[in-house]
C-alpha cells in the first residue's frame, strides 16, 4: 500500500536532512502512529506520502504509484485516492460545512447527483448532519475537525493521512475524533497518524514508528507511546 | 467538467477585483482601439493607392512667359514644341508605353483651375496665360513613368514633368508613419495591459489561496484550478475588446463616413465594412492576449 524505500529528504539550506536513510512499509488496512519529537520529520514523511514533495533519494510507493515517476499532471487524480487532514482543519470560512464538503467534489468534477447523495452521508457518518448549513465559524474545533474528517473521505480514498488531528482539541473531543478515524480505519482505511498525545497512542495499541532526527528509531506493533523503548531518549523535547 | 462551478469562480474572482478588471477592460479598450485605427489607416491607404494608382498621369508641362527662366529661357512654348511633342508621344519607341494622352490648353487648364478653387481668392487673380498648356498622358503600367521623364526632361519649350504618383507617395507616407505610430503606442499599452492582467490574476490567485490550498489537495487538476483563472482575464480582456471594436466602428461611422467623407468627397474612405473586418481581429487579439498573460501568470503563481 505504502513503501518508502531508504528515503532521504534534505531541504535546500537546511543544515541536515529532514529524512535520512527512512525505510517502511504499511500494509492495506493498517493503521500507524507517527511519533516523535518537533522536528523529526513526521510531516516531511507524510508530505511525502501526498506528493507534495519529492525526496533527494531512495523512492516512495503509494497505492501501486513510484511518486518520484508519477509525471506533474497525474497527481492530482492519485491525490484522489488519498485523503488528508491537519491540526489546523483548513475550512473555508465562508462556505457552509455541507458546502466545504461539497467543493472538494466539485474542484474534482463530480457530478451533481453524486455530491447531492455523497454530502449528507458523510455528514451523517461523522455525525454534523444537524450542522450541515452552519459556517465553520460557528462549530467547535471538533467539529470543524470532523468536516475536515468528512472531506477528506467523502471521495472513499484508500488511505487517510492525518497530521496531528488532535493537535488543537481538548481530550475528550479527541477522543471523539480518534472514535471516528478508528470506525474509518475499521471500514478498510489505510490510517496513517502524526501525533505527539501519548494517552490516544497509548489507548489504542496500534503500531507506532518512532522518529528521530529523520531516521525511524523504532517501530513496534500493538504497543503505546510509552512502552516504546527507543522513545525515552527523545521524548524531553515533547509537549 | 462542471461548467456552472467554473463559471461560479470567475464571477467570484471578477467581483472581488473589481477595480483590476475594470482598468484592465480600460487598457485593453485603448490599446485595441489603437491597433483598429493603424490596421484601419493600413486598408485606408490600400484603399487609396488602388484608387489613384488607377486614375494617376504624367503631366508634361509646357513653358508659359510666367515660367523660370532657368528652364524656359524663351518664355511661351511655341506651337513647334508642341507639335514635337505630341509627335514624339506618338512614336513607336514611347507609344506603346502609352494608354491614352490628351492636350490641355490655357483655356481649359483656366476652366479647370476656376472649377477646382472656386470660391478661393486666388481664382480671382489667376490668368489663362500663366497656367501652363499640359499633355496629360496615363500610361498603361502607371509605374513605368520614368520613360516619360526621361524623354521629356530638358527638351526646349517643356518646363517640367510630373508624375503624379509623386504626390500621392507624400501623402501615403505621412499616413503611413501614422499608422505605424498608432502601432506603436498600441504596442506599449498592449504590453502593460499584459502586466496588468497578470498582476490582477496573481492577486485573484492570492485572494483565494485557501481554496487554491484545498483544489491541490483533494486533487483538482491542473486544468480545472487554472481555468477560472484564466477565464477571468479572457471575461475582462474581451469586454475590452469589444468596446474599442465599437469605438473603432464609431470613428469610421460618425467621423470618416459622417464628417471628412462629406468635406472630401472625391476620396474613396474605409467604410462600415471595414470597421467589421478588423472587429474579429481585435477581439480575436485581446482573447490571445489575455489566455497567454493570465495562464502564464496562474501557472507562475502555483508554482511558488
Ligand atoms: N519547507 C521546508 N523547508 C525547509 N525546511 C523544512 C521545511 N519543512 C520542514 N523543514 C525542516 O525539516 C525538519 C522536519 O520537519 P517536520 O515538519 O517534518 O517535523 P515534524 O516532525 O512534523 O515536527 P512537528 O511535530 O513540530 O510538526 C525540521 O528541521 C524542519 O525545520
Ligand atoms: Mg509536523
Amino acid at each position: 500500500m505504502i513503501r518508502i524505500d531508504n528515503v532521504t529528504k534534505h531541504y535546500n539550506g537546511a543544515a541536515r536532512a529532514a529524512l535520512e536513510s527512512v525505510t517502511l512499509e504499511i500494509e492495506k488496512g493498517d493503521f500507524v502512529f507517527l511519533v516523535g519529537a518537533s522536528g523529526s520529520g513526521k510531516s516531511s514523511l507524510m508530505r511525502l506520502m501526498l506528493r507534495e514533495d519529492v525526496p533527494n533519494s531512495g523512492s516512495v510507493y503509494v497505492l501501486g504509484e513510484n511518486l518520484k515517476r508519477l509525471p506533474n499532471r497525474r497527481v492530482p487524480y492519485f491525490r484522489r485516492k488519498v485523503g488528508m487532514v491537519f491540526q489546523d482543519f483548513r475550512l473555508l470560512p465562508n462556505k457552509t460545512v455541507a458546502q466545504n464538503v461539497a467543493f472538494s467534489l466539485e474542484v474534482i468534477g463530480k457530478s451533481q447527483g453524486f455530491i447531492q447523495a455523497a454530502v449528507p452521508d458523510v455528514l451523517e457518518l461523522v455525525g454534523l448532519a444537524h450542522k450541515a448549513g452552519n459556517l465553520p465559524g460557528e462549530l467547535s474545533g471538533g467539529e470543524q475537525q470532523r468536516v475536515a474528517l468528512a472531506r477528506a473521505i467523502v471521495n472513499k480514498p484508500a488511505i487517510l493521512l492525518a497530521d496531528e488531528p488532535t493537535g488543537n482539541l481538548d481530550p475528550a473531543t479527541s477522543e471523539d475524533i480518534m472514535r471516528l478515524i478508528e470506525r474509518i480505519n475499521a471500514a478498510g482505511t489505510t490510517v496513517v497518524m502524526a501525533t505527539h498525545d501519548r494517552a490516544i497512542v497509548d489507548r489504542l495499541q496500534k503500531r507506532v514508528v518512532v522518529l528521530s532526527h529523520g531516521q525511524i528509531i523504532s517501530d513496534e506493533r500493538e504497543t503505546g507511546y510509552s512502552f516504546t523503548p527507543a522513545n525515552q531518549n527523545t521524548n524531553e523535547d515533547d509537549n | 467538467m462542471r461548467l456552472g462551478f467554473v463559471f461560479g469562480e470567475v464571477g467570484q474572482g471578477l467581483r472581488r477585483n473589481a477595480s483590476m478588471v475594470i482598468s484592465i477592460v480600460l487598457v485593453t479598450l485603448v490599446s485595441l482601439t489603437f491597433v483598429g485605427t493603424a490596421l484601419l489607416l493600413q486598408l485606408q491607404i490600400g484603399q487609396m493607392k488602388s484608387y489613384w494608382y488607377e486614375r494617376a498621369q504624367v503631366a508634361v508641362y509646357l513653358c508659359t512667359d510666367t515660367s523660370p527662366s532657368a528652364s524656359c529661357p524663351q518664355g511661351e512654348a511655341s506651337i513647334d514644341v508642341q507639335k514635337l511633342v505630341e509627335q514624339k508621344l506618338k512614336s513607336d519607341l514611347i507609344s506603346p508605353y502609352i494608354d491614352r494622352f490628351y492636350f490641355e490648353d490655357h483655356k481649359q487648364a483656366y476652366d479647370n483651375f476656376q472649377k477646382q478653387f472656386k470660391g478661393n481668392t486666388i481664382a480671382k487673380y489667376v490668368t489663362p496665360a500663366q497656367l501652363n498648356q499640359t499633355f496629360w498622358v496615363k500610361l498603361k503600367d502607371p509605374t513605368q513613368s520614368p520613360i516619360i521623364t526621361q524623354s521629356f526632361t530638358g527638351v526646349a519649350g517643356v518646363e517640367e514633368v510630373r508624375d503624379q504618383r509623386s504626390y500621392l507617395d507624400q501623402i501615403f507616407a505621412i499616413l503611413n508613419a501614422a499608422s505605424l505610430a498608432s502601432i506603436g503606442v498600441a504596442a506599449l499599452m498592449l504590453f502593460s495591459a499584459t502586466l496588468l492582467i497578470s498582476t490582477t490574476i496573481r492577486l485573484s490567485a492570492l485572494s483565494r489561496r485557501r481554496e487554491l490550498g484545498i483544489m491541490r489537495l483533494v486533487g483538482a487538476s491542473n486544468f480545472y484550478i487554472q481555468l477560472p483563472f484564466i477565464l477571468e482575464g479572457v471575461v475582462a480582456a474581451t469586454i475590452g475588446s469589444i468596446l474599442a471594436s465599437a469605438a473603432v466602428w464609431a470613428v469610421v461611422h460618425f467621423f470618416v463616413r459622417g464628417y471628412l467623407a462629406t468635406v472630401l468627397p472625391f476620396t474613396s474612405f474605409v467604410g462600415d465594412n471595414q470597421a467589421f473586418m478588423v472587429a474579429p481581429v481585435l477581439i480575436g487579439a485581446g482573447i490571445v492576449l489575455a489566455a497567454v498573460a493570465s495562464g502564464v501568470a496562474i501557472r507562475r503563481y502555483l508554482k511558488i
